[in-house]
């Protein structure tokens, strides 16, 4: 059954309709008892499932991430919401040492099936503390699942499959996705992650894009196609893991690769797809690929430089212009 | 403690000691890789937490641990097969020294970083209660991990949502390599628990039946309910804070001190004096070494084949 609603409102459905499925599924966070959660993701859940499941949590991202594991790996399924993605810096052992390390490290004696979901980005002003965005940071990181929805359908959906499996799960949403509002699909199938998402069909140019470049590959496509260029627009949804066959596939039809990010462009993963684009599907190549990512700046607060190191649908149009 | 659970106390220490000497040599002989930090001087708190412990209890450990695991009865062969990187150690090889896992018995790992386990202890806690199981966590740690946010964020998460979880400082009077009065203000590590209104009390940690019974009767109280507890065991490494380390900072007088009171033995006086045969459990351990080294030794090594085995649970 379709129906139209926010971003939001979509990660709430899904997050309450599998609460109320499996009651192994906790919260733990910040100000998302009463409050709802910063951004209202969580809105509604504290009253129908209590305070001793949807957890309000003191400002301590170690000690609360460190618990989810530690749940974890003790039967329960809990989803920690990170208030702004920039604070998992404070908790990166939790991430990068734990998480993503107990299953292999024990030689597989259990799951660690945590979400952890948060929004991140850039083009609202918060600054250079509150607008990052860590996929590529996030990718570097064995064991760990990263997954990016675009849209409310998606964002619903793919929750579905990060809190139903046994792997953690690191799932980044933006906080300028937040509003847009869009059918989906309620009581749809979780999508499974590794799974692409043809956003748009074309013939001359494949540009991959993630999270808010989505939208922004959309904005360009448009206007190419009043000027004859056909873009095919994919939509990876989970960086980890990849999707590369989908990718490789179009490129071989379009012959033409440009990668849109909203991280740092360097040691990115934008660069990452580009290199294994390049080693499978190089004959294929017209042009040399092209990467469009944030400048290796910290994101500035005033808006003309924060316009200037972030990608946008001009930059997009400009960059297919220069290669078909 | 009654004279069995003595002779079982003991049985566990001298394993852990000759477990651990047993390491040094095999590191000297290039069997072992990496780095390893052992706990001679310290088997008391190993053996009286592992005994007071019931068998649905967790645990969460340090890169000091390997007396920890060995007290909750992993068997010895499968540690050492670890240590040696062999497909049969209790982590398959992908963890060695530091990251010893049982979760048959209840061990959620030895943790490499300092603290990092004592959030996963109170997340356990947080299962119990939620699901309303009967089980107690148990989280060991030093006393450097006092100066940890992980270990205060923890302590103050399991205060606040009153969850079963017993912490076990094992205050060894160094921090590494530091004296751990140069860098806390505290005299005891017991006062900072206090700060968090948790119960706090501070243990012989070289009297293995006081370390026994203070395990124990914490165990019940917060199965029983009352929240969590706190215990500074007062212990000492008799040995280096890794294999090669200098000892520096300390003197030789300084380590004799302690060496008169050795846990073991104290207790094995205690035991010869009740009459038990201190020469024949020695036997036995000794026994136990050599079949768990003749084991890892003869085990086969993971095949790269499989590198990539376990990266995901069931995959």
């Amino acid at each position: 059954m379709a129906q139209k609603m926010t971003y939001t409102q979509a990660l709430n459905l899904s997050i309450k309709e599998e609460m109320e499925r499996d009651d192994r599924i906790v919260l733990f966070g910040e100000d998302i008892g009463k409050p709802g959660g910063a951004f209202q993701v969580t809105k509604g859940l504290w009253e129908q499932f209590g305070s001793d499941r949807v957890l309000d949590t003191p400002i301590s991202e170690t000690g609360f991430f460190g618990m989810a594991i530690g749940a974890a790996l003790t039967g329960l399924r809990p989803v920690v919401e990170i208030l702004y993605m920039d604070f998992c810096a404070v908790a990166m052992d939790q991430l990068i040492n734990q998480a993503n390390k107990l299953t292999y490290m024990s030689g597989g004696q259990f799951p660690v099936p945590v979400v952890f979901r948060g929004q991140q980005g850039a083009g609202r002003g918060n600054g250079a503390q509150h607008s990052q965005s860590f996929e590529s940071l996030f990718c570097n990181m064995p064991g760990i699942q990263v997954v990016l929805p675009s849209s409310p359908n998606d964002a619903y959906g793919l929750f579905k499959t990060a809190v139903r499996n046994n792997k953690p799960v690191i799932f980044l949403e933006h906080k300028l996705l937040y509003g847009i509002r869009d059918e989906v699909e309620v009581g749809r199938e979780p999508i499974p992650f590794g799974q692409a998402n043809i956003v748009r069909s074309g013939e001359d140019v494949t540009i991959v894009a993630v999270s808010r470049m989505v939208q922004f590959a959309k904005e360009a496509a448009e206007k190419l196609a009043q000027q004859g260029i056909s873009c095919e627009i994919i939509d990876p949804r989970t960086l980890v893991p990849f999707d590369l066959e989908t990718v490789a596939k179009s490129v071989q039809k379009t012959g033409r690769l440009i990668v849109v990010e909203e991280s740092h462009r360097w040691g990115s993963i934008g660069a990452s797809i580009i290199h294994e684009v390049v080693e499978q599907a190089f004959n294929y190549l017209d042009s040399p690929p092209k990467l469009i990512g944030t400048e290796n700046v910290p994101i500035p607060y005033s808006k003309p430089l924060e316009d200037a190191a972030i990608p946008s649908p001009e930059k997009i149009e400009q960059a297919v212009l220069s290669m078909v | 403690m009654d004279k069995e659970r003595l002779i079982e106390a003991y049985t566990v220490m001298r394993t852990i000691r000759r477990f651990e000497e047993t390491l040094n040599d095999l590191y000297a002989e290039n069997f072992i890789r990496g780095s390893i930090h052992l706990s001679i001087g310290q088997e008391a708190v190993a053996a009286g937490v592992g005994l007071a412990m019931a068998p649905q209890d967790k645990l969460t450990t340090t890169y000091r641990g390997h007396g920890h695991v060995i007290a909750r009865k992993t068997p010895i062969r499968f540690l050492m097969a670890e240590m040696l990187g062999r497909e049969t150690g209790i982590n398959k090889g992908r963890g060695g020294s530091m990251h010893f896992t049982d979760v048959s018995r209840g061990v959620l790992g030895a943790n490499a970083i300092v603290a990092a386990g004592i959030p996963h202890a109170v997340g356990a806690a947080y299962s119990a209660k939620y699901l309303k199981e009967d089980f107690v966590t148990v989280t060991i740690f030093g006393d450097g991990a006092t100066n940890q946010g992980a270990f205060h964020e923890a302590l103050n998460l399991a205060a606040v949502y009153q969850l079963p979880v017993l912490f076990v400082c094992e205050n060894n009077l160094y921090s590494e390599m530091t004296p751990i009065e140069e860098i806390v203000p505290v005299d005891n590590m017991a006062e900072r628990a206090e700060a968090y209104r948790i119960p706090s009390f501070i243990v012989d940690g070289y009297d293995v039946e006081e370390v026994y019974g203070a395990v124990k009767k914490s165990i019940e109280d917060i199965r029983s309910g009352k929240g969590p507890v706190f215990l500074e065991m007062k212990t000492y490494r008799l040995v280096g804070h890794m294999y090669g380390d200098q000892e520096i900072y300390r003197s030789r007088e300084e380590v004799e001190s302690w060496k008169v009171r050795d846990p073991l033995s104290t207790t094995a006086d205690k035991l010869a004096a009740m009459g038990v045969d201190i020469n024949g459990i020695n036997a036995s351990v000794e026994r136990d070494i050599e079949d768990a080294v003749s084991f890892a030794k003869e085990s086969a090594w993971p095949d790269p084949s499989r590198l990539y085995e376990g990266v995901y649970f069931g995959e």
